[in-house]
């Protein structure tokens, strides 16, 4: 579904890579933390899969598509395969609820017998059946990131992409956020989530992937926000890394 | 469906930037009149040239009675200075470069002055004897009517031999600096009128980024993206275009038609309509294409994926 092998990302501005020798495989279905500090290359990560950026070395395999080599004339085509939600939801403010999904759909040219089913089940399914036709300024933060969700997904991808998605949300709100994720995966979605919520992680149980500095230190199944071993395991992690 | 999508964001971006869609207008409407106005300058003197190179010929005006300067000493040119000249064009020196000549005589001279003037004040004043006698040369190349000027303009009874072509080349001259003018100030204001669209299209996508971020995030191809923002500069130059066609028509209708034929009844070739509505196609056509390749480069390097 996503692989990386041995993939560095240098930005021109800075020396230090934001990705360093990344190598991983993240297969159909998963729900994956993506922990770490700022600045540790989370989300560089995720706009490697979106192809937003290209790596400046190794391979990116996502959806049986080499990133690295997919023309700039196809990569729109490519994306509608992934959904992605943000911490700052990214609604457009003049549209209601309704037409900030339908608009998904409208852009990348599908009818509009299919918009008129397809945007109402994807609001149910996030409980939004209600606020259609609700302006985002009307609606509380949790409810701006279900529209998120609904329209990240309303054209079922296979890969949902979240940007610290409970970053802006209190933690009850960011709990039902997190049921709606899983029932997304449990539908089959492969979800990627960067985040800093450590309750959250804790308690989900989830595949976690840390990183430190650009480096994978920890790819744990079921694993917590803080590693549960021994915090000196690590360090030691870390070091290996580095002498690979 | 997506026809009307892509038609109704291209017209609201033309809402949302109503004041630089308006300058857009102005500044192809004017740099595009001057474009029109300097083409049909050019049809114009290809226009005159036609006419009247076919009908220019080299005078060779013999002596009158009246006359003394050139060769002449105030008397008429004699039948054998006539034979000379006539010889003199017959020979191999000249008759290589001469389609055919023919000589007027004062009668035919008097009949033709008073075709084209006759109804002027001093026309009963002429008197047939008064009016030279010529040779009337039409060349094989009206550019060797020197040859012919130099060769002729000794002989005796010669008053003077003129290339007739000589007083046209000097309207022409001004016609064509006029136009020449016309294309500087049509290109300058072509330059303002490109970076204007490609600025206002900036302006536009600027102003629409948020949409532009999720249409590129959700996978809505590029043309899609682009098409909206082309139209909206092609839009508003083909507005600029149309009404710079409409000055044009309206120039030649109510001035070259209107006034310059009156007020230049000897002018016969002058412009009409057809050459306008000729114009008219070629201004739209370069507006939309000069608006296309200015916004659709605006709004790629707005898009870089």
């Amino acid at each position: 579904m996503i692989r990386f092998d041995s993939v560095s990302k240098l930005y021109s501005s800075n020396p230090r890579p934001a990705l360093n020798n990344v190598s991983l495989e993240i297969v159909k279905g998963e729900f994956v933390f993506l922990v770490g500090a700022s600045g540790s290359g989370k989300s560089s990560f995720l706009r490697l899969v979106l192809r937003e950026e290209k790596p400046s070395k190794g391979d990116i395999h996502v959806l049986g598509q080499q990133l690295t080599t997919l023309s700039s004339r196809k990569v729109p085509y490519f994306r509608r395969n992934l959904g992605v939600v943000f911490q700052d939801f990214r609604l457009l403010p003049q549209k209601t609820v309704f037409d900030n999904v339908a608009f998904t759909l409208q852009v990348i040219g599908k009818s509009k017998g299919f918009i008129q089913e397809a945007v109402p089940d994807v609001l149910k399914m996030v409980g939004l059946a209600g606020k259609t036709a609700r302006f985002p300024h009307e609606l509380s933060g949790g409810e701006q990131q279900r529209v998120a969700i609904a329209r990240a997904i309303v054209n079922k991808p296979a890969i949902l992409l979240a940007d610290e998605p409970t970053g802006n949300l209190d933690p009850a709100t960011s709990q039902g956020i997190m049921t709606l994720l899983e029932r997304i995966n449990l539908g089959g979605t492969t979800v990627v989530m960067a985040t800093h919520d450590a309750g959250i992680v804790d308690s989900m149980k989830r595949r976690v992937i840390e990183l430190i500095g650009g480096q994978i230190v920890r790819d744990e199944r079921q694993g917590g926000y803080q590693t549960q071993s021994m915090p000196i395991q690590t360090f030691g992690l870390a070091g290996s890394g580095d002498a690979q | 469906m997506r026809f009307g999508l892509v038609m109704g964001e291209a017209a609201s971006g033309l809402r949302r930037n109503i004041s630089m869609v308006i300058s857009v207008i102005l500044v192809t409407f004017i740099s595009l009149t001057f474009v029109g106005a300097a083409i049909l300058l050019q049809l114009q003197i290809v226009q005159m040239k036609g006419y009247w190179y076919d009908r220019a010929q080299v005078a060779v005006f013999l002596c009158t009675a009246a006359e003394s300067n050139g060769n002449c000493s105030a008397q008429e040119a004699t039948p054998e200075q006539k034979a000379a000249v006539e010889a003199q064009l017959k020979s191999p020196d000249l008759a290589p470069y001469i389609e055919k000549y023919e000589f007027e005589d004062h009668a035919l001279a008097y009949k033709n002055f008073m075709a084209f003037s006759g109804d002027s004040a001093y026309a009963s004043f002429v008197k047939p004897e008064m009016l030279n006698e010529s040779f009337r040369v039409n060349l094989k190349d009206p550019d060797n009517a020197d040859v012919l000027i130099e060769n002729l303009s000794s002989f005796a009874g010669v008053q003077e031999v003129k290339d007739q072509r000589k007083y046209l080349d000097q309207i022409f001259d001004i016609l064509n600096a006029a136009s020449y003018t016309a294309i500087g100030l049509a290109v300058l204001m072509l330059i303002a009128a490109v970076l204007l669209i490609a600025t206002t299209i900036r302006l536009s996508a600027f102003s629409r980024r948020r949409e532009l971020g999720i249409m590129r995030l959700v996978g809505a191809s590029n043309r899609f993206i682009q098409t909206p923002f082309i139209l909206e500069g092609v839009f508003a130059a083909l507005i600029g275009s149309v009404l710079a066609g409409g000055a044009i028509v309206a120039i030649v209708q109510f001035f070259v038609r209107g006034y310059l034929v009156e007020a230049l009844p000897g002018a016969t070739s002058l412009i009409g309509l057809g050459d306008a509505l000729l114009v008219v196609p070629v201004l739209i056509v370069l507006g939309g294409v000069l608006a296309a390749a200015s916004a659709g480069f605006a709004i790629n390097r707005y898009l870089k994926v």
